[in-house]
């Protein structure tokens, strides 16, 4: 089964899918679990009114993929929200779908304080940049490493970075 | 530990005299594992600590690419080690989500004890070196003597004390013996012993109350804004388990209480933690009386199931369908499409976000670690403290380095 494309009529996602009129989005579903897609553009406004509307107090994951060799695949990279209503327990997952070379979303640090080490990490492994982080910079990998190794042309052995990291001896440290 | 001055800084409060910056780790007794952080302090106040992290990054998500789903799990259970089999639990429930298999009762329950067992397992290492760190080593021995006896328990099930490897899609690798049960309803029985010890060593303890009361503050807006999840979350007054808010395995079936508390400080964690593994008892205790007989795998499962290890040794048919599963030209197709599914493993939510093209493994394997969100509300935490109360707050977050890194 691939996800369907469908309108939610269940409560509370009609309401939402009400609510968000002004913007545009599609739903997806699949296993039962519900996805809203909004373009980048409306991400940071859409967000916003989960959270203060819609009570999503949560943002409880970040993520991406990269749709290079995914069959079909029409866009190159996804970027996945998770959200939580902590009240009720409803959970929304909210993405985006991005194409190189506009590689960039805002930041939803200003909504949830989680969105911080997620995002830099989203950027270490994926090179999507989010704008109006307060300390945006790679969280996992060392700063003067050039690639962005969950992307799917990465090999999954490295290209011997490892090998080449300059060592410091003793008398020079 | 090398001390230095901090450097003028132009836009911080460097230009304040007296304040110096320490480094804390990579390689501390107190960190417990791999990670640094950059303390500013004035006197011993901290004005700022943050973390650096990043040294046990070892790239298990691209693994997860390339592993098929009952080959990851060997992965998973190394990226929280002190409660290993409750990783595998929280992918093979993700998997299983993805593939629509329904487990079998005795499964079900069999992994409801396992994964309690796991939380002991954790809370016992988490508070005693809390303790420890503290000062108090006695507590600290007392409960490893009772870890010891899980890891005892976790070889007799699966023939290894550490990295079990003990979850298969749809099931388990072997059905647990009579005399293994034995051993849970043992170790059940006798563990309140060691946990009355080591509350009347601690709990009123005065020095202990005076290190940790009041230190490491995470108010219910914070908690709830930075992604808390777990017992740090509910020590600070979120409410919320997903053993009983989205129940999975066993968990309907069996009664417990969802322990919580308010002061959001080291304590107060700590408090939550002990008491959490009176529930894990209960709960355990509950699920042994409720073990239901019969088959681990369901029966008439198709390819992406494999087949019990009787039939595998002892038919064509059996060792056919385990072929099947096995090798990737001949592996089942799954459905395309990415879901989250999570579970509630001792450390908090701890999500897997998969990502299927059709084929028997992921196309992307995304882990919602808590260690990692939890270690980002640190700095937080931390604010105002001071240097002596970096090990309090430390050791009452639990942070796992190869989760916070993978």
């Amino acid at each position: 089964m691939t996800p369907e494309t469908t309108t939610p009529v269940d409560s509370p996602f009609a309401e939402i899918d009400a609510g968000l009129q002004s913007y545009s989005h599609t739903w997806q579903v699949f296993h039962g679990q519900k996805k809203l897609i909004v373009s980048a553009g409306d991400l940071y406004n859409v967000m916003g009114q989960l959270k203060t509307a819609f009570g999503f107090s949560m943002l409880v994951d970040v993520t991406a993929v990269d749709f290079l060799e995914y069959a079909g695949a029409k866009d190159r990279f996804e970027v996945v929200y998770q959200l939580l209503d902590v009240e009720i327990g409803t959970r929304l997952t909210v993405s985006v779908f991005l194409n190189e070379p506009s590689l960039t979303l805002p930041s939803m640090y200003p909504l949830w304080t989680s969105a911080d080490w997620m995002e830099r990490e989203t950027y270490d492994m994926y090179g999507i940049v989010f704008e109006g982080h307060p300390n945006f910079k790679r969280l996992l990998l060392p700063e003067e490493f050039t690639s962005f190794p969950l992307r799917k042309d990465y090999p999954v052995q490295g290209r011997g970075e490892r090998h080449n990291f300059p060592v410091l001896t003793r008398a020079e440290s | 530990m090398p001390l230095q001055l901090s450097e003028p800084d132009a836009d911080s409060m460097g230009r304040r005299e007296g304040i110096w910056t320490l480094n804390f780790g990579p390689q501390h007794p107190a960190t417990h594992t791999t990670l640094r952080l950059s303390l500013t302090l004035d006197g011993e106040e901290i004005v700022q600590g943050i973390p650096d992290i990043g040294y046990l990054h070892s790239g298990f998500e691209k693994l997860g690419e390339v592993l098929d789903f009952n080959q990851y799990v060997t992965i998973v259970d190394r990226m929280n080690y002190i409660s290993p089999l409750a990783n595998e639990i929280a992918w093979h429930h993700a998997v299983e989500k993805l593939l629509d298999i329904e487990l079998t009762p005795r499964t079900k329950y069999l992994r409801t004890i396992f994964a309690e067992l796991m939380r002991l397992h954790d809370h016992l290492l988490c508070v005693g070196a809390c303790i420890l760190d503290l000062g108090g080593a006695t507590a600290f021995m007392y409960m490893f003597n009772e870890r010891e006896r899980i890891y005892e328990i976790c070889e007799k099930a699966s023939g290894q004390r550490f990295h079990t490897s003990f979850t298969r899609v749809g099931g388990l690798l072997f059905d647990v013996e009579a005399d293994c049960l034995k051993m849970i309803r043992n170790f059940v029985d006798t563990f309140e012993k060691t946990y009355v010890d080591v509350d009347r060593l601690v709990t009123k303890n005065r020095i202990f109350i005076e290190r940790t009361q009041g230190v490491g503050i995470l108010t219910k807006e914070q908690a709830i804004s930075g992604g808390a999840t777990g017992p740090i979350a509910r020590a600070s007054g979120v409410t919320r388990d997903l053993r009983r808010d989205e129940p999975y395995l066993a968990y309907n079936d069996l009664d417990f209480d969802v322990i919580c508390a308010s002061a959001g400080d080291c304590f107060s964690r700590y408090q939550v933690r002990m008491l959490e593994m009176k529930e894990s008892i209960k709960i355990i205790r509950q699920a042994l009386d409720k073990l239901p007989a019969g088959p681990i795998y369901p029966p008439g499962s198709g390819k992406e199931v494999l087949p019990d290890k009787s039939q595998v040794y002892r038919s064509i048919e059996g060792l056919i369908h385990h072929f099947e599963t096995i090798m990737p030209n001949r592996q089942p197709k799954v459905d395309k499409g990415g879901l989250y599914a999570a579970t509630e493993s001792p450390n908090g939510e701890l999500g897997f976000y998969i990502v299927s093209d059709g084929t028997y493994r992921a196309y992307r394997a995304r882990t919602r670690p808590p260690s990692l969100i939890h270690f980002a509300l640190f700095p937080l935490m931390i604010r105002g403290c001071t240097l002596s109360d970096v090990v309090a707050v430390l050791g009452s977050l639990n942070i796992i380095a190869a989760e916070l890194d993978r």
